[in-house]
């Protein structure tokens, strides 16, 4: 299907790829406007934003940034479902570090970050030089990762107190302001202003969809498949640890038992929902970033309306199954299939 | 005769190896600790084990189409508040409200609600199944939605756990659905559940047409299709039976720990289940697998609980790290077996070819 080369053909594929995630948000918060009350109330209190719909933009910050580095690896027709042990890990090990108070902010930070960035490198290792499935690969580290953290934090919940050295500037990733808007926000639209010029800027995004598309062509074609898929996996570490430090710094714990959890489920749906298709290919970021933003208004306005977090799985179940119905070449064959006698109908009764 | 091994066969030889070298080891080791004792044995069979390996049975099939499902541990949460809730006798503790209890006062009879359950998964299941072979949706992502729904849907039944006060659990299944095998073990209901539907699960895989379909597919779909087997039907019914499975799972839960928990039940068992059956040696991509490996998966997975439970000092923790360490290395193996076996089929075709030069 996306066989043409010609661009123009590739650029309308790109906007109609968008355009269903977006309908479907502008459908939500259409929604919001006329039936949540305050739903777009913004509020402005010590030169800050504040309101609903910062909320979303806040609470959705980590999905958005897993989605980043999912869309990548899911684009080389791989998958990564340890994003969320990871984000366990790098929360454990900043949180042991600060504990133990014998690093700076910044090298501690660092250091969390160069764990996830190897942990994703070793899943790397194993699709792209040991052609391991992507599913089973990371099922390793999403089983072990999660022990791991356990391990470092010693099976407690590690709470960073005021008392430690490095607690106003940790604090702050989490929940400090930036441009008027929440730190994790801004550190997403840095992520993503990064990874889109990093792929569609440079040739690297073209390499990652064509190995998606046809590792064996790409290879013949002279692009190095495993140095792509190699360095997708290390990229969806290191967003992975991104994510896991905003988290355990919004909540001043380092709880490795809940931190992430399912939320690369989440992330995988944001991805799907935002038009990359899970055999890997084209890809769109822009798309998966509102996917994430969907699924996250969702949450919001179903707690707003007093539906527990817990139940509001349910409709999004719903969503899954109905983008992925939506996206299915089969379904729309069948719906077309079905309104084709309407349609003959139609036709005959316009017909002179 | 020189013994020949089917190159297919060393992964679930390399299960059973490491199952007999745990138990040898942990004899050694824990020899003054009680590891020795039958009970070790027998406790690998109960309760959390029987639950995983229920899930486990299911997956197997899954997996041997080449599908996956997610959707194990979510149906087990809610085959356990269905039946925690359907039982519920109101007249026994009139604060709990926001059940069916409203237009059950005294609940259903426990084995009304557990056929409901299991109904309930069944139907669940060939929903999921319909919607993967129909409209040809990814597995991963229709289980994932199938997981969500059943996981909130529990939480829609009843947002806490519920305790099963009904004296069928409290005292036949207890007390008295038990086989003694001595003095202090006996055999408990769970324990068989686990084992019944295991010998099924070998008799539709081994000796029905169901089974040979199942790895036709999981081998090459295209092909069974030309083949002219029934795929969609086959592909239907097996969704149904990992639907049935995990509801089963989930009965075997109330068993173990007689309450319904909408949180708890079956968390990340899903992953659990499908660590078990790489260890077992299942290929994930579909087609090559055995169902006995599975256990042995199930039986190395609950050895190494023991191992560190009984060794006392190391955390829980290791038990994840361990299993993932095992996961690795048997998918290492698989690597390299495959491999092993592509080599041996290109020789055997470059000996053919050069055969019919001559």
């Amino acid at each position: 299907m996306s066989g043409t080369a010609n661009p123009e053909r590739l650029r309308r594929q790109w906007v109609s790829k968008l355009l269903w995630p977006v309908v479907a948000l502008a459908l939500l918060a259409g929604y919001n406007l006329v039936a949540t009350e305050g739903f777009f109330g913004l509020r402005w209190l010590d030169g800050h934003l504040y309101g609903p719909s910062i909320d979303v933009l806040k609470n959705g910050s980590l999905v958005m940034l897993l989605s980043l580095g999912m869309t990548l690896v899911i684009a080389t027709g791989g998958v990564d479902l340890s994003v969320g042990a990871l984000m366990a890990l790098s929360g454990a090990v900043a949180a042991g570090l600060i504990e133990q108070g014998s690093m700076s902010l910044g090298v501690l930070l660092a250091v969390a970050l160069a764990v996830c960035v190897l942990a994703g490198a070793w899943n790397g290792l194993l699709v792209a030089v040991f052609r391991v499935q992507p599913l089973v690969a990371t099922l390793v580290l999403m089983v072990a990762g999660r022990g791991v953290a356990m391990l470092i934090t010693e099976g407690r919940r590690i709470t960073i107190r005021r008392i430690y050295e490095a607690y106003d500037q940790f604090v702050f990733i989490g929940n400090g302001f930036l441009f008027y808007l929440p730190v994790a926000v801004t550190i997403v639209a840095a992520m993503l202003l990064a990874t889109v010029l990093l792929t569609r800027k440079t040739a690297l995004g073209m390499f990652i969809e064509a190995v998606g598309d046809n590792d064996t062509a790409s290879r013949y074609s002279g692009v190095n498949a495993r140095v792509v898929k190699f360095a997708a996996y290390t990229f969806s570490g290191l967003c992975a640890g991104i994510a896991g430090l905003i988290y355990a710094s919004n909540i001043r714990t380092a709880d490795a038992s809940k931190a992430g959890m399912f939320l690369e489920l989440d992330a995988i749906m944001a991805v799907v929902i935002g038009g990359t298709a899970l055999t890997g290919g084209r890809f769109y970021l822009l798309g998966s970033i509102a996917g994430a933003l969907l699924i996250q208004m969702l949450t919001t306005t179903m707690l707003m309306h007093g539906i527990s977090s817990d139940e509001a799985l349910v409709p999004k179940a719903l969503v899954v199954v109905a983008v992925c119905l939506l996206q299915s070449a089969e379904f729309r064959r069948r719906v077309a299939a079905l309104s084709l006698p309407i349609r003959r109908v139609a036709g005959r009764r316009s017909a002179p | 005769m020189k013994l020949r091994i089917d190159a297919r066969h060393i992964p679930v030889f390399a299960s059973g190896a490491v199952l007999v070298l745990l138990y040898v080891a942990g004899c050694i080791a824990f020899r003054d600790r009680g590891f020795t004792e039958l009970s070790v044995v027998t406790d690998l069979f109960r309760d959390e084990n029987a639950v995983l390996g229920i899930a486990g049975i299911g997956m197997t099939f899954v997996i041997l189409s080449g599908g996956i499902d997610l959707s194990v541990g979510a149906v087990v949460a809610l085959t356990s508040v269905l039946i925690a809730t359907l039982t519920f006798d109101r007249s026994l503790d009139p604060r709990v409200v926001g059940t069916v209890s409203e237009w059950l006062p005294h609940g259903l009879h426990p084995l009304a609600a557990i056929a409901i359950a299991l109904a309930f998964g069944a139907v669940f299941g060939t929903g999921m199944g319909c919607l993967i072979h129909f409209f040809q949706l990814p597995p991963f992502l229709v289980t994932l939605g199938g997981m969500f729904f059943a996981r909130g849907l529990a939480f829609m039944v009843k947002s806490e756990s519920l305790s099963i006060k009904h004296p069928f659990y409290r005292q036949t299944v207890q007390k008295v659905l038990k086989v003694s095998l001595t003095d202090q073990v006996d055999l408990p209901l769970t324990a068989f559940c686990f084992v019944v539907l295991f010998v099924v699960g070998l008799y539709l895989a081994r000796f029905r047409r169901f089974g040979r379909y199942v790895y036709a597919i999981g081998g090459d779909e295209k092909s069974a299709v030309l083949m002219g087997l029934p795929v969609g039907r086959t592909k239907v019914l097996l969704y149904t039976f990992a639907g049935f499975c995990s509801a089963a799972a989930g009965v075997v839960y109330t068993f173990a720990v007689s309450k319904g928990d909408p949180l708890n039940a079956g968390m990340g068992l899903e992953l659990d289940a499908i660590a078990v059956t790489v260890i077992g040696g299942t290929l994930l991509s579909g087609g090559v697998g055995f169902l006995a490996g599975t256990l042995m998966g199930v039986l190395i997975f609950g050895l190494i609980q023991t191992l560190i439970i009984t060794q006392g000092n190391l955390s829980a923790w290791w038990t994840r790290i361990t299993v993932g360490a095992l996961v690795l290395v048997f998918i290492l193996l698989q690597n390299f077996v495959s491999a092993a076996s592509r080599k041996t089929a290109e020789r055997q075709r470059a000996a053919a070819h050069a055969a019919n030069e001559t």
